[in-house]
């Protein structure tokens, strides 16, 4: 891989052992890519935290211990510089404020704290959330970033217009202290252009039809670039983060276009370039029955012990949502309600007095993580309800429990009577 | 089949070593973060066709990554565990599997001359040598498994 001048310097050491790490890790990522050489970065996103239980035995010995072998990929303690360009740190495993509802140990707490504060003061921007464009970082078309989280990164390229591939732990640490990443992939235009026609014939509107096409698309083109025509309805940015999470969970989809919609595809022809589509892929009746039968298919009782909200983290408005859905209500004493947004939003929620609301109905407003990142779930939980295709995919595997997937009203109904009627005509 | 007769095909290599062990085959792709149990190396995703069955020490073949952008701190934290695979073989690149296989540290190679999903079975022995960029594959004996 080619390196220019200031690079080769950061290589050699000239800038400290720590972005010589880094320097080295993005070398050996590149080299594996096969990309000729970097490029320059000011907008990277990426994760930093210590809480998990497989961090305990490096965090005990210092958050620079955690910082050179997981973000860097480095035998060899180094002391964490700071951010060189824009850091920001996304969801990760545990909500510090709301221990006592998920039964995290305080031990992993006060590590994750001293993670944030850690980090926090070397410039890692403590956003705590899966979707850190609805707190502020926006960037704009064209921008190159190094972003992680699959939901984040296809938001990031499909709705946003700025560049980045799904980075890891260990490039965005390297990116973070040294503004650069491999010039591969998505930071390539040509790269960008649509694979595969989606020929939508059901009407898409909804969050849940957002879900079910999302699941859906990514299974059928696993990491390719759907093309997405026939959506009558200019979807909102709610409804594209949940498309988004969707493909991105049940294939690998991190770039899409709606033709109208999206930004660099003003027509279907612009959607495609020069490039004609690999193949056209129905998505009618059968396809959408599909979809739910697949993230459905590890549910079998209707008795409902969780219902989770918020993956992605939820909007102010989808919060606002669920509060007015429990607004003078009770949850079913055997259920469960747990609803997920940014640690900001949450600020907002509560200044709104929507938390009042949500907890007044037995519920918990929460941040910072989700069940299947932070793997918890109240005690003794077999069977889930949730609106988030991402999350219903993987929780059967992760937490070995039944999921059930619908609308936000299913489970909203499902988290009051405690059991479990969707389904869809 | 002849026990001794050996496949040889030729490749790219993406992260260097040499190192051998017995192919565990899957024509699906891989999750990393929610696909797989890193202490274990097992596959833990519910529709995958490998469920339940781990790659620790075996030379995983593969169409390539897919999923959560945790991919390639899971495959680290089964290296940290000891679960890794001794290397990998796989055809598509993405960012996840190159970082995934960079931080995994064994022996990795893609852009082969004859697809390895179709050349190499489960239970076959399988010699990677990235550094060079050879594949040296014996098959497994009719009715040995």
């Amino acid at each position: 891989m080619k390196l220019n001048d200031a690079e080769k310097a950061m290589f050699d050491g000239e800038q400290g052992r720590a972005k010589q790490k880094a320097m080295d890790l993005l070398v050996r990522y590149g080299e594996a890519l096969g990309a000729e050489r970097l490029v320059d970065v000011k907008n990277v996103a990426g994760t930093w935290n210590a809480g998990s239980p497989a961090m305990k035995p490096f965090a005990e010995k210092g958050m620079d211990t955690v910082f050179s072998k997981f973000n860097l990929d480095s035998d060899e303690v180094v002391e964490t510089p700071q951010a060189e360009v824009y850091t920001c740190q996304l969801i990760h495993g545990i909500d510090t404020q709301n221990a006592h509802v998920t039964g995290v140990a305080q031990e992993a707490v006060e590590r994750q704290k001293q993670a944030e504060s850690y980090f926090g003061k070397r410039g890692v921007a403590m956003f705590n959330t899966c979707t850190p464009y609805q707190v502020g970082n926006v960037p704009v078309r064209g921008e190159h970033c190094a972003w992680m989280e699959s939901s984040a990164v296809v938001y990031c390229n499909g709705v946003l217009g700025a560049r980045t591939n799904t980075e890891g732990r260990e490039s965005t640490g390297a990116a973070s202290i040294t503004g650069k990443i491999p010039y591969w992939g998505f930071h390539i235009e040509e790269n960008r252009l649509g694979t595969h026609l989606v020929e939508i014939e059901v009407d898409v509107d909804d969050m849940m039809e957002w879900g079910l096409l999302g699941y859906s698309v990514g299974e059928a083109v696993e990491e390719d670039i759907p093309v997405l025509q026939g959506i009558k309805r200019t979807p909102s940015m709610i409804k594209l983060k949940h498309f988004g999470a969707a493909a991105a969970s049940s294939g690998g989809v991190e770039m899409y276009h709606i033709p109208g919609t999206t930004p660099e595809a003003p027509t279907l022809q612009a959607a495609f370039g020069s490039k004609k589509p690999r193949s056209s892929i129905k998505y009618g009746k059968a396809e959408r029955k599909l979809a739910y039968e697949n993230l459905n298919s590890s549910a079998k009782s209707s008795d409902v012990d969780f219902v989770m909200l918020g993956c992605p983290h939820n909007s102010i408005e989808q919060v606002w949502l669920a509060a007015k859905m429990l607004d003078g209500k009770k949850l079913s004493p055997n259920t469960q309600l747990w609803i997920f947004t940014p640690r900001a939003l949450r600020d907002t929620a509560e200044l709104n007095g929507y938390g009042k609301m949500i907890r007044d109905a037995g519920a918990h407003l929460m941040s910072d993580t989700c069940p299947a990142i932070g793997r918890v779930m109240p005690k003794g939980t077999t069977v889930v309800a949730t609106d988030s295709a991402k999350q219903a995919h993987y929780l059967p595997a992760i937490m070995k429990c039944q999921t059930w997937f619908g609308s936000v009203e299913d489970c909203v109904n499902a988290a009051l009577t405690g059991k479990w009627r969707g389904s869809i005509s | 089949m002849d026990a001794s007769t050996k496949i040889v095909i030729h490749g790219r290599k993406v992260v260097g070593g040499v190192a051998e062990g017995e192919a565990m085959v899957t024509h699906e792709t891989i999750s990393g973060w929610g696909g797989i149990d890193a202490n274990s190396g097992t596959i833990i995703e519910r529709r995958h066709e490998l469920v339940g069955q781990s790659f620790k020490d075996k030379v995983l073949v593969f169409p390539g990554a897919k999923g959560s952008s945790g991919y390639s701190h899971f495959f680290h934290l089964a290296r940290v565990a000891g679960a890794a695979p001794k290397a990998q073989l796989f055809n598509k690149m993405t960012t996840k599997i190159a970082l995934g296989a960079v931080v995994t540290r064994v022996p990795a190679m893609t852009d082969f001359d004859r697809d390895p999903l179709e050349v190499i079975e489960t239970g076959d022995w399988v010699k990677v040598d990235a550094d060079k960029g050879i594949v040296e594959v014996t098959k497994r004996a009719p009715g040995n498994s």
